[in-house]
């Protein structure tokens, strides 16, 4: 996939003055003069915060980090998971694409995308709150098939409780990670009701904990 | 340096260590294909071509670029590891690489500049296989603008990231890299700026295949149809070593000649490009002025006209910045026939530059690898000597700590800074002037700037005192390449008696000198090759050759005596200029014993045997200094900075000069504003 810097871009970035202090601490993790190595948390805490990765969120990075600008290019342009393009304001839909998923039914969950949110994947939904792209294996096979959602992983999805999930982040409710059929973990699932179910909650849904 | 015992295929041999693989068959005098790896850039290891077998190890091919002899395991029995260079695995691993690096190599070889230099054109000849197995789409990439100089084909590129490794460790910009991964990998500058170095047209030389070619050579030439000629450059004072590649009477390209003690293997944009300004401006014909107006005239009648008014008595000879050593001997013969004066009309100093210990020092372009602490007094090297400025990168990456004076530029590294006047140096000498370890292995690299500040007598011999003290190194960094053959053959540099001579004389022979301000009414005869400032105020033109077009010697700033060599007819009815300069001594009665240039040559080395040996650089008695006054001068030191891509008379008839010039411009107003 051909990666480029996004032809819209914002006037500026600057960390939040939470992340502020938490990269000034992560670079005292490195010896004098490695502080380049902080690269790639630096820009994850950047995307974390804004969605995605803009022109002047890689060079508040490279000039954080004193490192010329071309660098943290390369970077922001090597790994498939920093996102060069703007991602949905509420929402950025992981769909694993992987073989044990598609054969639970990933297929499905991807016609939905298509025509909930866009035809073509990396790109906005008409109003600009919702994206998705398909991605190799999340590695949750045994909840398969399963959506990611910022840190959120939403597992046994079939078509209709992936059409609630999307309406529900469209109408700003926060839903609940996990199985969507009520399992514990990756138990069989006609044994979930001899171990009890799961009491899920949403206080660790990650959608807005990086922003302030 | 511990050595270590390999086996190379079935010799066994000893090396250092520290070698890889590959410099290790380098030097057994076996060739190992490579696209990636270069001695003079960081190992990346990425082409796969060099791969070869470790008899032992691992049951794969091993990068020899990349592995150190002395992480080769011994045999079972204790024998020396063993490598193989053309073991069956090596073909087979050899053909694949080949072949996976064809892929998405487009087959237009036919329209492609690199044809017939190329090195995958070649490797694929040797270590290919015969035909393709591929029969899917191609992979395209494209294209960007790097500037005047460099032209793009990305769909070529094998991404071997030279031209990446190139300009951020030697050249020193942070421009370029390569973003993606995978088949989508590309080679970028960041947000396709342009490249900002004096040093970007090496990444042509560089590339293996033909993804970054010459533009200004562009569709012009196939390297096979080239006549070559090894010479020397004179675009600025360091000699570099290169070739001229010309095809009929055309100069089609310069190329760098590799030079360890000089140039290494790089020469600047300027060297390199220069060529299209060979071509036009040219004086091809004699020319007097009449009512004003240049007229053509015949050499008999140019050559008369300039011997009446020689003849007068008066006559100031001033050399010019691109003059070889044969024509100033002539020159400066001539003048002690006629008893008049000799200056070198680019370098205004009142230091007394009489002896080469003072005008050139005793340090040496490779000493600088070994430097600790380099110091740069007055001095722009990226602006006056590219190339060398890239060596002071070397040093700086290694280790060196490079201190300035003067004024302060980007010169691609980190510089400490001494302050800008003369009285700023010595309170660093004062303060640094007990610590004798301070300065062992230490450098000044002493400028134009330095030497044409007022106090420049006493700084220099200032700077000799602490040189001579503690056994440092000096080298005055010259600008022009004919500063130190003028400065051996005595032209006088001294700012008054520059000044006066040129008040008073009547007649100035002026040997390609542009910057020379001179009254109205003195008659000037103008010896050049181009038609410049020079040629325009000048009452008659002796058209010269250029340093393409005749033989000459040139000495460069550390004092090496350099061949350089006739690559192309002169245009018209212009001459070598000291056979202008000869025919002239005739005319005037005076013979010199010598009539050819080999004749020349050997007149003048048994004169100044400083300058007979090609190559070379004549170890010089140091001349003492006695003990200085405190320098107290607190104006800053002068500017003294010549527009870098306009800096002499070829130049400025260059296009691409030219243009390099403009991009240059508004790259600095878009920084000022």
């Amino acid at each position: 996939m051909l990666r480029r810097l996004s032809e819209d871009q914002p006037e500026e970035f600057s960390f939040s003055n939470r992340n502020l202090k938490w990269a000034k601490a992560q670079l005292k993790k490195y010896p004098k003069g490695r502080q380049a190595s902080a690269v790639i948390p630096l820009l994850w805490r950047a995307q974390e915060q804004e969605g995605w990765l803009s022109k002047p969120a890689i060079e508040f990075v490279a000039n954080f980090l004193d490192m010329p600008y071309i660098r943290v290019l390369e970077v922001a342009t090597f790994y498939f998971m920093f996102h060069l393009k703007p991602v949905g304001s509420k929402a950025h839909f992981q769909v694993c694409g992987t073989t044990p998923c598609m054969l639970r039914g990933s297929e499905a969950l991807i016609d939905v995308c298509k025509s909930r949110i866009n035809g073509k994947q990396h790109s906005l939904s008409a109003d600009g709150t919702m994206s998705w792209e398909e991605v190799e294996c999340l590695g949750g096979c045994a909840n398969s098939p399963l959506v990611q959602v910022g840190s959120d992983y939403f597992e046994d999805l079939d078509k209709d409780s992936f059409e609630k999930l999307i309406s529900d982040i469209e109408g700003d409710k926060s839903p609940v990670p996990g199985s969507r059929i009520g399992r514990f973990s990756s138990e069989p699932s006609n044994t979930t009701e001899k171990y009890g179910r799961r009491k899920l909650s949403n206080e660790n849904a990650s959608i807005e904990r990086y922003r302030d | 340096m511990a050595t270590k015992t390999i086996k190379i295929n079935d010799t066994i041999l000893d090396f250092d260590e520290n070698l890889t693989i590959i410099q290790a068959c380098e030097l057994a005098g076996i060739q190992i294909p490579r696209f990636c790896y270069h001695e003079r850039l960081s190992i990346a290891g990425n082409c796969r071509m060099c791969l070869v077998e470790v008899v032992g190890g691992p049951p794969k091919p091993t990068a020899s670029c990349a592995m150190q002899l002395k992480d080769l395991r011994p045999g079972t029995n204790g024998e020396p590891p063993q490598v193989l260079t053309n073991s069956e695995m090596v073909e087979n691993a050899r053909k694949g690489v080949m072949e996976f690096l064809l892929i998405n190599h487009p087959l237009d070889c036919p329209i492609c500049d690199q044809g017939g230099e190329c090195d995958l054109q070649d490797q694929a000849m040797s270590f290919g296989l015969g035909e393709t197995r591929y029969t899917e789409d191609k992979r395209t990439v494209e294209d960007y603008d790097l500037g005047p100089l460099v032209e793009t084909h990305m769909t070529r590129c094998i991404s071997c990231t030279r031209c990446v490794r190139f300009t951020t460790e030697v050249a020193g910009i942070d421009q370029m890299g390569q973003t993606g991964r995978g088949e989508d990998s590309e080679i970028v500058t960041y947000l396709s700026h342009t490249l900002d170095s004096e040093l970007q047209g090496n990444i042509i030389d560089l590339c293996p295949v033909g993804a970054l070619t010459s533009k200004p050579y562009a569709f012009t030439a196939r390297p096979w149809e080239l006549q070559k000629t090894d010479t020397i450059d004179v675009m600025d004072g360091i000699g570099c070593n290169i070739r001229v590649d010309s095809k009929g009477n055309r100069v089609m390209r310069i190329t760098p000649r590799e030079n360890h003690l000089v140039n290494e293997e790089w020469i600047s944009d300027k060297s390199r490009f220069v060529w299209d300004g060979v071509r036009v401006q040219r004086l091809d014909t004699p020319l007097k002025k009449v009512d004003g107006n240049f007229m053509p005239t015949s050499w008999e009648d140019a050559l008369s006209i300039a011997s009446k008014r020689m003849e007068n008595g008066n006559t100031t000879f001033v050399a010019g910045d691109l003059v070889n050593v044969e024509a100033l001997y002539t020159a400066s013969k001539l003048s002690e026939y006629l008893g008049s004066a000799k200056i070198l009309g680019d370098l205004d100093t009142s230091c007394h530059l009489n002896e080469r210990s003072v005008y050139v020092g005793n340090g040496k372009i490779e000493d600088l690898d070994n430097m600790k602490n380099i110091f740069l007094l007055g001095t722009n090297p990226r602006k006056e000597a590219s190339v060398v400025n890239a060596r002071i990168r070397k040093a700086w990456i290694n280790g060196a700590d490079v201190y300035r004076l003067g004024i302060q530029e980007n010169l691609t590294y980190d510089v400490k800074e001494l302050g800008v006047s003369l009285f700023d140096l010595q309170f660093f000498l004062d303060k640094m002037g007990s610590k004798k370890s301070f300065w062992t292995n230490a450098i000044f690299l002493v400028g134009y700037s330095f030497l044409s500040s007022k106090a420049a007598d006493t700084a220099l011999n200032t700077i000799r005192s602490y040189a001579e003290k503690f056994n440092a190194k000096f080298l005055v960094l010259h600008q022009n390449a004919s500063a130190v053959g003028s400065l051996d053959l005595g032209f006088e540099t001294d700012v008054k008696v520059k000044q006066e001579l040129i008040k008073e004389t009547k007649t100035i022979y002026n040997l390609g000198c542009d910057t020379l301000e001179v009254d109205q009414g003195t008659f000037v005869i103008y010896q050049g090759s181009h038609g410049d400032k020079g040629a325009g105020s000048a009452d008659l033109i002796f058209p010269s050759a250029c340093y393409l077009e005749e033989d000459g010697i040139f000495v460069n700033m550390e004092g090496r005596m350099q061949y350089a060599r006739k690559a192309i007819q002169p245009p018209g009815k212009a001459k070598e200029n000291w056979k202008i300069l000869r025919a002239l001594t005739e005319k005037l009665g005076f013979v010199q014993n010598w009539l050819d240039l080999n004749g020349l040559r050997n007149a003048l080395f048994d004169e100044f045997p400083l300058i007979s040996k090609p190559g070379e650089i004549i170890e010089v008695p140091w001349k003492a200094v006695k003990k200085q006054k405190k320098l107290n001068s607190k104006t800053s030191l002068p500017i003294y900075v010549k527009n870098y891509y306009l800096s002499n008379s070829i130049c400025r008839a260059s296009k691409t000069m030219g243009s390099l010039a403009r991009a240059r411009n508004s790259l600095n107003l878009k920084k000022a504003s």
